[in-house]
């Protein structure tokens, strides 16, 4: 048997829905190639009016914190040693290093010249948000990819490299979360510039902390529901009683958010704040629907330990308070009176589709075909280890 | 950015609405010095006799055409669109790749070879001046260079160079002097205003109209130099690195140290007992 036709065999065995996901991304892929055949112009619906798109908007400015969660549940497991969420680790770099890789797809497409993205390196301009979270981006893709070698050194039994891997375990945890705080709050810096041209409802000069706190929530919202779909459809066990812990974290910070988020619309932005009804609108279902409904829900403690509610209170906070958010900010608020307005091309629609159904897609084949679902027992020692030789240290040889 | 530099000798534009007839030869010359194609367009395909309707990866200047009332009789009024050549410009800041450069003589030029085409400078630009070469597979940005290549060797621009009666080149502080001279001249014909004096920081080109400078079609533009605005967050951003892996850093060492003492005591308890079970 050949191994092409080992291949065919295999994905003939995938379930229906991953073959329709493989497809999906076939197209995107096409589509993708369509637009280094015919250019931007003609198979986007971008102008000199709309310079930036759903390209940017979906696949860089809402991507990158929807993959938000590795950095901060990384960060409350191994830096506020909250242990017992250990198992929801893995499954996040995954995804993490899933979203930055294809927000580092989106950007090539994007872009103009692609074959130049290395003259950021030859011609860096510091005063540039770009340059900041182009370098951002590649350094936490390079560290989520070192994160994310541990499963694959597993299962190839590599036991040099997992020993490395093991000893930077945890440096690699704090520069990620160190990285990621820099380009979740830069990519809101980018729209600093854009005065004048962004609605007063978003123009705030804190909106790069905002971009940081609501990429911070985000990401345990994501965690939260990748967790609940992995037990669904992936025969993983019921994590609600751990999400319960992440969602006593998540009020604090959707707390702290809106209340940034009133005084800077009080104190700090310019009016007429409500002079345009349908931007009006989509402030407020953004508010209410995304930050204040889930807020309360999340305050209250049935809500907090009950599977099915806790993934709608975070479904409501991603799907509103995040992406409309994202998408009202990089999108919508930037509309001028009477202007044309914007919708994505079908080019551009299905390669951002393809992109979404590639991240599925693959976080499925990955955790078909890798360990990350492994749960670390207790007496694995996640602290530096002192010596090179074992990966599981006992208590006993610890003493000795 | 921290550009302190004395901008009053910058080459500066003063165009001065009011003596505009609206012949064009600014185009044309603009044209033909940057080798541009001939767009298409079609009469009345949008504001009136202004054609092409908009600067775009073809046309680096436009005359901008207004019609209104005055005395019961049209009118028209002009404006000349083109790059303002800002003392702070938004796209020399944002640019990741250092592809504009302001230029000590006042130009801001584009270094086309250097552009990886992130559209950035378009989102920022206070006056919506870069295009962008949509027709093209792996685009660039255009943009006026304010005749850089002339203004280098001495001679002036091929817009200003052309226009019979309108523009004025000259040093910014020559250009504002002789603007402030002919406000005072006339003080019934202009606006008392100079657009582009304030405007984003302050720009190498000045206008004067009679008409109020947003019915003119002008955009209103903050005052602050744009690059101010993300340099207040930016300016943060090697500070947020320290705290943020430095605090990160030290709380994980000190859970991992209670961590660690908790698990000898517990190890050194479970010793004792073992010991005192073995000792009778």
């Amino acid at each position: 048997m050949t191994a092409m036709k080992r291949i065919v065999l295999e994905i003939k065995g995938y379930h229906l829905f991953l073959r329709i996901l493989i497809a999906l991304v076939g197209a995107g892929f096409c589509a993708a190639i369509g637009r280094f055949a015919f250019g931007l112009g003609a198979t986007t619906n971008l102008n000199d009016t709309y310079p930036w798109g759903l390209w940017i908007s979906f696949d860089v400015v809402t991507s990158v914190p929807l993959a938000a969660g590795a950095f901060v549940l990384g960060a409350i497991v191994h830096c506020f040693h909250i242990k017992k969420l250990e198992p929801l680790v893995r499954p996040a770099i995954v995804t993490g290093f899933l979203g930055y890789s294809l927000v580092c797809l989106g950007l090539l497409l994007d872009l103009g010249q692609p074959q130049r993205g290395w003259h950021v390196f030859a011609y860096p301009n510091l005063h540039s948000p770009m340059f900041e979270v182009a370098l951002c981006v590649m350094s936490y893709t390079t560290v989520a990819l070192l994160e994310f070698l541990s499963p694959v050194c597993e299962k190839f039994g590599f036991h040099l490299p997992l020993r490395l891997l093991r000893t930077l375990e945890l440096p690699l945890i704090v520069l990620g979360a160190a990285i990621a705080t820099l380009h979740q709050s830069t990519i809101g810096t980018f729209f600093l510039i854009a005065v004048d041209k962004l609605h007063n409802l978003w123009y705030v000069p804190i909106l790069p902390l905002l971009f940081w706190i609501s990429a911070v929530f985000t990401g345990m919202c994501i965690i939260i529901i990748e967790a609940v779909m992995v037990h669904r459809y992936l025969n993983q066990p019921d994590e609600t009683e751990l999400l319960a812990t992440l969602t006593r974290i998540i009020p604090w910070f959707l707390g702290i958010y809106l209340a940034l988020k009133v005084y800077a619309l009080f104190f700090l932005s310019e009016r007429p704040l409500f002079d345009r009804p349908v931007l009006t609108a989509l402030f407020a279902i953004e508010m209410v629907a995304g930050i204040i409904i889930p807020f309360i829900m999340f305050l209250q403690k049935r809500i907090r330990t009950d599977g099915v509610l806790q993934l709608r209170a975070a479904g409501l906070v991603v799907m509103f308070g995040l992406v409309l958010n994202r998408f009202n900010v990089s999108m919508f608020g930037m509309i001028q009176k009477n202007q044309q307005i914007y919708y994505p091309s079908l080019v551009e629609s299905v390669v951002t589709i393809g992109i979404i159904a590639a991240h599925i897609l693959f976080f499925a084949l990955i955790a078909r075909y890798f360990p990350i679902f492994e749960h670390h027992p207790e007496g694995v020692d996640y602290t530096i280890p002192d010596r090179f030789r074992k990966i599981k240290k006992s208590l006993v040889s610890e003493k000795a | 950015m921290s550009a302190k530099r004395n901008f009053s000798q910058d080459r500066t534009f003063l165009i001065d609405t009011t003596r505009c007839t609206g012949c064009r030869s600014c185009q044309v010359a603009c044209k033909q010095w940057n080798q541009m194609k001939a767009e298409e367009t079609t009469f009345f395909n949008g504001e009136g006799y202004q054609n092409p309707p908009n600067l775009s990866e073809n046309t680096l200047t436009a005359i901008k055409f207004r019609d209104y009332w005055k005395y019961g009789k049209n009118e028209f009024a002009f404006y000349k669109e083109m790059c303002m050549h800002c003392n702070d410009p938004a796209c020399v800041s944002v640019c990741p790749v250092s592809a504009f450069i302001k230029t000590p003589e006042g130009p801001v030029i584009y270094d086309a070879k250097r552009c990886i085409g992130c559209r950035f400078c378009m989102v920022a630009c206070p006056f919506g001046v870069p295009k962008y070469q949509w027709s093209k597979g792996l685009p660039l940005v255009v943009k006026c260079s304010g005749c850089y290549s002339r203004v280098k060797e001495g001679l002036i621009p091929a817009c200003a160079k052309a226009c019979p009666t309108a523009i004025t080149y000259g040093s910014r502080q020559e250009m504002i002097n002789e603007a402030n001279r002919r406000l005072t001249a006339h003080p019934g014909k202009y606006m008392s205003r100079i657009y582009g004096l304030e405007e984003a920081g302050g720009t190498s080109v000045l206008y004067l109209s009679m008409l109020p400078f947003n019915e003119l079609g002008f955009k209103k533009v903050t005052q602050r130099p744009l690059p101010s605005l993300t340099w207040a967050a930016l300016r943060f951003v090697p500070a947020a690195f320290i705290t943020m892996g430095g605090s990160l850093a030290f709380i994980s060492w000190l859970t991992n140290r209670t961590e660690r003492i908790r698990k000898e005591k517990e190890l050194i308890e479970a010793e004792q007992a073992s010991q005192k079970e073995d000792r009778p």
